[in-house]
């Protein structure tokens, strides 16, 4: 059997440390994800979901624990390494995208993710122009003739599902969205979100992905991991995870968690 | 007419100093980097050309060492700033306080003259047309090469994820680029191509002095907000060719108001001028739009 694809064991980080700000974003968490998985990751503000993305990303490294994908050990690893294995969706979408470049330029970016970029390699060929074309006619956002428009013009929903079909140009080992749909109007986030789900499945990509909103957390993805307090509280996948609902969800947390707020106002 | 002879003269110095501005917009706009080294390795390059042409070398094998000494003065601002974290203005000072001493140190004095040995001019002078055509000719075809060499790189493969450090530093780490080399390798380029310009300018001018590097910046940048007030920025080729032509024109007006009666001791502070009148008249009419930015391309 092959390694996991990632695996994380006994995972700690604490922020500004013998300080009075002492806080400690992920407690001792272990996680196994599977080759295909997509799980959802949910919790209230401050429950260390964004601080376990940074810390497989490699923007932070643990205080203590070990991270492997698919079998390399990746605990220390800078995170331009990271780009070999996983990709990456921001929140804001002018973060996953680099505005003042055209769009073509940045889909020849995120086609070279973790490759080696040659200097004396001309950038956007018209080999690679004429393949973006094809690729951008698919996500039907007329974008296929404004290839060398700035990044910066478009609008949030078109540059998130331009930061998607980067992320997806090379299917990645690993894809880590965080919260992508947070930043978006309702309608333009689920558009998003559908455009998501289809690009997951189409290339089989084993995914993580952060979000505020326990609708979407229960409605896609395999398994679903609530946490809370840098650790996690609940871990549901296959049929179990497809029966939950978000009541029973907020009854299992409450129970659980006595009087703690659970979910901020995003349910 | 008095205009007329100005203009030789204009492009000549206009020429010339864009390498020095072409430097700063890479630094500036396309790594959106405020690197100070510049008033440093300037006269970096003319000290260490015109010593080693006083000390007999092959005018163009010192021009190459001095191009050498330039690109590793910048990568010092780039490692203290990157690896060390030390701020990106503070980094370029402290190099540039030190080129000083360097500088110095490699001319033995303050100042070398160099009329006396054979330069990369000397054949230039020789013909026997008026001195400005060649002159002005070679400082054209390094120029317009420099300028070339900019756009090839910044269309490579390399070059997009360099431009994406300036543009969106967060997106192009996380696809795999070190933004730290990158910027360690854009500020050694940079200040290379201004070392280049302190080497050809001093023998141009007949002497390597300590100070003629002092208010090249602000002189640089004066050159890139007129280019890009004539020429808009869009692309990378527009930037380069808006730097150049900036560069001409800013020489012009200085030459302009010298010949108008403006002091030669007062051009700083008409430069400076410039710069503060280009940066504070789009914040006084309210528009944001017209906003000179002097970041990412």
């Amino acid at each position: 059997m092959p390694p996991p694809m990632l695996v994380l064991s006994e995972i700690s980080k604490v922020f500004n440390r013998g300080t009075q700000d002492q806080k400690t974003a992920l407690d001792n968490i272990s996680l196994t994800v599977n080759q295909g998985d997509f799980v959802t990751i949910i919790g209230s503000n401050g429950a260390g979901k964004t601080t376990l993305l940074n810390i497989i990303a490699g923007t932070h490294n643990p205080d203590t624990g070990r991270i492997t994908i698919c079998g390399d050990d990746i605990t220390r690893s800078p995170e331009h390494r990271m780009a070999a294995y996983m990709a990456r969706v921001f929140q804001n979408p002018t973060t996953g995208t680099a505005g003042k470049m055209t769009i073509e330029e940045n889909l020849c970016m995120a086609e070279l993710r973790g490759c080696k970029r040659r200097l004396f390699r001309w950038g956007v060929t018209r080999h690679r122009r004429q393949q973006y074309q094809a690729i951008l006619k698919t996500l039907d956002l007329g974008l296929e003739h404004r290839l060398g428009e700035k990044v910066g013009l478009l609008s949030g929903g078109q540059r998130q599902s331009l930061s998607l079909l980067m992320t997806t140009l090379i299917p990645p080992k690993l894809l880590i969205l965080d919260e992508h749909t947070a930043a978006l109007d309702p309608k333009t986030a689920a558009k998003v979100m559908a455009l998501t789900d289809h690009m997951i499945q189409q290339n089989r990509l084993t995914t993580l992905m952060v979000t505020h909103n326990m609708h979407q957390a229960l409605r896609y993805g395999n398994r679903m991991i609530m946490l809370h307090r840098g650790r996690i509280k609940l871990d549901v996948s296959g049929p179990e995870k497809e029966q939950l609902t978000v009541k029973d969800v907020v009854q299992k947390f409450e129970l659980s968690l006595d009087d703690e707020t659970l979910l901020s106002t995003h349910i | 007419m008095f205009l007329l002879d100005i203009i030789p003269i204009a492009l000549e110095q206009g020429l010339a100093y864009a390498l020095v501005a072409l430097g700063i917009a890479l630094t500036f706009r396309v790594l959106a980097f405020p690197d100070l080294t510049v008033d440093g390795s300037f006269p970096l390059g003319g000290a260490v050309c015109a010593r080693l042409i006083v000390d007999g070398m092959d005018p163009a094998l010192a021009v190459c060492a001095a191009v050498g000494a330039g690109f590793l003065a910048g990568c010092a601002t780039g490692v203290l700033s990157t690896r060390f974290k030390i701020n990106s203005l503070l980094a370029g000072i402290l190099i540039m306080t030190i080129l000083y001493s360097i500088n110095l140190r490699i001319m033995g004095r303050a100042n070398i003259p160099l009329l006396t040995v054979a330069t990369l001019m000397t054949p230039l002078e020789s013909l026997s047309v008026s001195r400005y055509i060649p002159v002005i000719g070679f400082f054209f075809i390094v120029a317009a090469t420099c300028k070339l060499f900019l756009d090839l790189f910044l269309h490579s493969e390399y070059g997009l994820a360099f431009r994406a450090t300036g543009d969106n530093e967060q997106m192009i780490c996380s696809l795999g680029m070190n933004t730290d080399s990158a910027t360690i390798m854009g500020l050694g380029i940079s200040n290379a191509l201004v070392a280049l310009a302190g080497a050809l300018i001093a023998q141009d001018q007949g002497f390597a002095d300590v100070g003629m590097g002092i208010g090249l910046i602000v002189a640089g940048l004066a050159s890139i907000i007129i280019g890009e007030a004539v020429i808009k920025p869009r692309t990378v080729f527009r930037l380069t060719l808006a730097t150049i032509i900036g560069s001409i024109l800013y020489r012009f007006i200085i030459a302009l108001g010298m010949r108008m009666g403006l002091a030669p001791t007062d051009l700083k502070l008409a430069t400076g001028l410039m710069v503060i009148f280009a940066l504070i008249i789009p914040a006084i009419k309210g528009s944001k739009e017209g906003k000179v930015h002097l970041r990412g391309v």
